[in-house]
């Protein structure tokens, strides 16, 4: 019996066929939507395909709410490409949140102060040069510290994001004029700031925004010297230090940009969503992101799927509430049980699981 | 500011603090381990609301509910379920080789919404009328020492008017400390942090560790979330998430105190202190500040007051990385996961 093999052992599988990951995690997304329909069902008695119908409904119901899905999933998609240089260089941003909301202020403060008083397109365009500025400035600071004394990377920037969520709470104080400790809807007849009707549509531009990140953020990282010194630092620092890589400089550079495109989120969201500034217009988005970057193993097109999925999942779920009354955190249940189950099925997507044969014993 | 002020700002400061100290220590023991666990606010939002419904459970259905079950029930409750939640969190991390930071996030989004969501259905399965409330349990847990809070005078008015669970926490802080630091398996559980291929090595059951330190660092920061339900908001549920920002000061606290719970005893009062500022800024430092600032009213200046927890933790973070004291560093595998075939 001396050398009786384990009952299961585990081994690597780095070069699975796409065909089987693609299975293998649909049957995951089956299993958390049989558990979260369950958990639904023991509370509410719904019969789960009514509650299909329903999240359906909710996110592709009319030509509307498809824009809607399409654009917050455009939006979620911009923070997911914006984490991804951080992350390839194993630097963990989860700042985002606090990066995209300093931007979104920076945009709205703009409007409040500048709206008629300058041309509107100067006006949008300084929206957004302020709002990629101090959002950049909000990814380097930490990653100045992380450059200069290796101070944590993952705390310090999950401190910054609480940091901008006062500063925006004490600018909401500000310009509330009603005391109700909320902004409004910033130019509301006037639209000035707001970001343009393309073809007729809201929307539309926010998605192409998000395209053209999507491409240059592919472009930068696989084809530019800068993506490649990324690349390396994230395999292994030492590496990178022996091919002559200044690492200080790229980590502080990198974290410059994935704060900078927080920041060009940040400004979408206040010129093109919700036109308003309050601490909940990123919506916890800057979390999910992270999750979205990674479950799309840093591939920006893949990116795109997942964050249309979670804003389905999101839009659906909320549906769900408002269709059976009951209130519309089932959104984050679904979306939760969604991710932690996405996430087992990456151990059985890299790995192989072996069970002891009958011979073997 | 006067006597009475200062006193009840030292009073919310305490009871803030215990939740955020409770949630520090789970997170402690987590982080000793290896697992930085971002999923600590939301097993103390489920904590809350375990307590609360197992409580609400037992008052609601019981014949009749004595105060001593209530507490039982509600605390064994908080600890199956954060314990669940733990063991999830290390299922993934260890076992299924997950990333801490991804898992821990979704942690947090599954707890926050499934605790908020119970909170408002829990109100339509007790028949829909008013607040769900465990007015036992929670008086229970409220109630103050005998003897201690009423005969000592100054002393009982200051420092034993509060909660007995109060005093449970601070002693919690010190055993925590005592078993990181005296004990073989609180020894043996620092190095599977530190450095795990070398625990291994050594003989230790890493995978066996780092399930019981999550399992256990989920069920004590739960015991935050209970402690918030059933002292701060008296046994009922509000849907602001209060707890989950309790919760990640929790986290900071982990840094600020240098991963030693002993710290977390006077560090998560200051956060409570500096969380509740606001109230009680003396007028005149407002006054200055307004005009410093070139703003007209003082609640403006809340906001600002409310930040001043996580500068703190910035600052600590940068000064302990910067200092490079050995025995004030994060464990060495702190968020790095271990396999043991791709050493």
């Amino acid at each position: 019996m001396a050398n009786k093999q384990p009952l299961i052992r585990i081994t690597k599988n780095d070069n699975r066929p796409l065909w089987q990951a693609v299975i293998i995690r649909a049957i995951f997304i089956v299993l958390a939507l049989v558990v979260s329909s369950a958990f639904i069902y023991s509370v509410t008695k719904l019969n789960p395909a009514q509650i299909f119908a329903s999240m359906y409904k909710g996110a592709f119901g009319s030509a509307r709410r498809t824009w809607i899905t399409l654009r917050d999933a455009a939006f979620m998609l911009i923070v997911a490409l914006a984490l991804t240089p951080a992350f390839k260089m194993r630097f963990w941003n989860t700042g985002a949140e606090g990066q995209a909301l300093i931007g979104g202020l920076a945009a709205g403060a703009w409007m409040i102060y500048f709206s008629g008083k300058i041309p509107t397109a100067l006006l949008i365009v300084l929206m957004l040069v302020s709002a990629i500025a101090i959002g950049a400035l909000w990814g380097f600071i930490p990653g100045y510290f992380k450059a200069k004394y290796e101070t944590n990377e993952t705390l310090f920037t999950l401190m910054m994001n609480y940091i901008a969520i006062q500063i925006v709470e004490y600018f909401v104080d500000i310009w509330d004029t009603k005391g109700s400790h909320s902004v409004g809807i910033i130019n509301m007849e006037s639209e000035i700031g707001w970001l343009p009707n393309l073809f007729n549509n809201q929307y539309v531009l926010i998605v192409i925004i998000a395209l053209i990140i999507m491409i240059a953020i592919f472009v930068y990282l696989t084809f530019s010297k800068h993506g490649y010194e990324i690349t390396v630092i994230g395999e292994s620092v030492n590496t990178a230090k022996y091919a002559g890589i200044n690492v200080p400089k790229v980590i502080m550079r990198t974290m410059a940009l994935s704060g900078a495109i927080c920041g060009i989120a940040g400004f979408v969201q206040v010129s093109g969503i919700s036109h308003t500034v309050s601490k909940g217009i990123i919506g916890g988005r800057g979390f999910t992101s992270i999750i979205v970057a990674w479950l799309s193993k840093l591939n920006p097109f893949i990116m795109t799927v997942f964050s249309v999925f979670l804003v389905f999942l999101e839009k659906g779920a909320t549906q769900i509430a408002s269709d059976f009354n009951f209130n519309q955190y089932a959104s984050s249940i679904v979306t939760g049980i969604m991710l932690l189950f996405i996430l087992a099925s990456e151990f059985f997507i890299n790995y192989n699981v072996i069970f002891r044969k009958k011979e073997d014993r | 500011m006067d006597y009475a002020n200062l006193l009840a700002w030292i009073t919310s400061a305490v009871t803030f603090g215990t939740v955020i100290m409770l949630g520090s220590i789970g997170e402690t023991i987590n982080q000793k381990a290896g697992g930085l666990n971002l999923g600590t606010p939301g097993i103390m939002m489920l904590g809350g609301m375990a307590s609360l419904t197992g409580a609400f459970l037992y008052e609601t259905r019981a014949a009749n509910p004595n105060a001593f079950m209530g507490v039982l029930i509600s605390i064994v409750s908080t600890i199956v379920i954060c314990g669940l939640a733990g063991f999830i969190y290390a299922l993934l991390t260890v076992t299924l080789r997950a990333n801490q930071n991804v898992t821990g996030l979704s942690l947090t989004i599954l707890g926050t919404g499934a605790a908020n969501f119970l909170g408002g259905s829990l109100m339509k399965l007790s028949g829909g009328v008013g607040q769900i409330n465990v007015p036992i349990t929670s008086r229970a847990i409220r109630a103050s020492i005998p003897f201690l809070s009423e005969k000592l005078g100054f002393l009982s008015e200051t420092i034993f008017k509060f909660g007995w669970f109060v005093y449970v926490t601070v002693i919690l802080a010190i055993t925590a400390d005592l078993f990181l630091n005296k004990t073989s398996v609180g020894l043996n559980l620092r190095a599977v942090g530190e450095n795990p291929a070398t625990a291994d090595a050594a003989g230790i059951n890493v995978t066996r560790y780092k399930y019981l330190s999550f399992i256990a660092g989920g069920a004590i920061a739960g015991l935050g979330g209970m402690f918030y339900v059933m002292d701060y908001t008296k046994g009922t549920w509000a849907n602001d998430s209060i707890i989950e920002a309790l919760g990640w000061l929790a986290v900071a606290l982990v840094i600020f105190t240098t991963w030693k719970p002993r710290n977390s005893i006077w560090g998560a009062y200051l956060f409570g202190l500096c969380y509740w500022l606001f109230l009680y800024v003396p007028s005149g430092i407002n006054a200055v500040l307004l005009k410093l600032m070139k703003i007209d009213r003082s609640t403006y200046l809340q906001n600002l007051y409310q930040m001043i927890p996580y500068l703190v933790t910035v600052i600590v973070l940068i000064f302990v990385s910067k200092k490079k004291k050995r025995e004030n560093q994060a464990p060495g595998a702190l968020g790095v996961s271990y396999f043991r075939e791709e050493r």
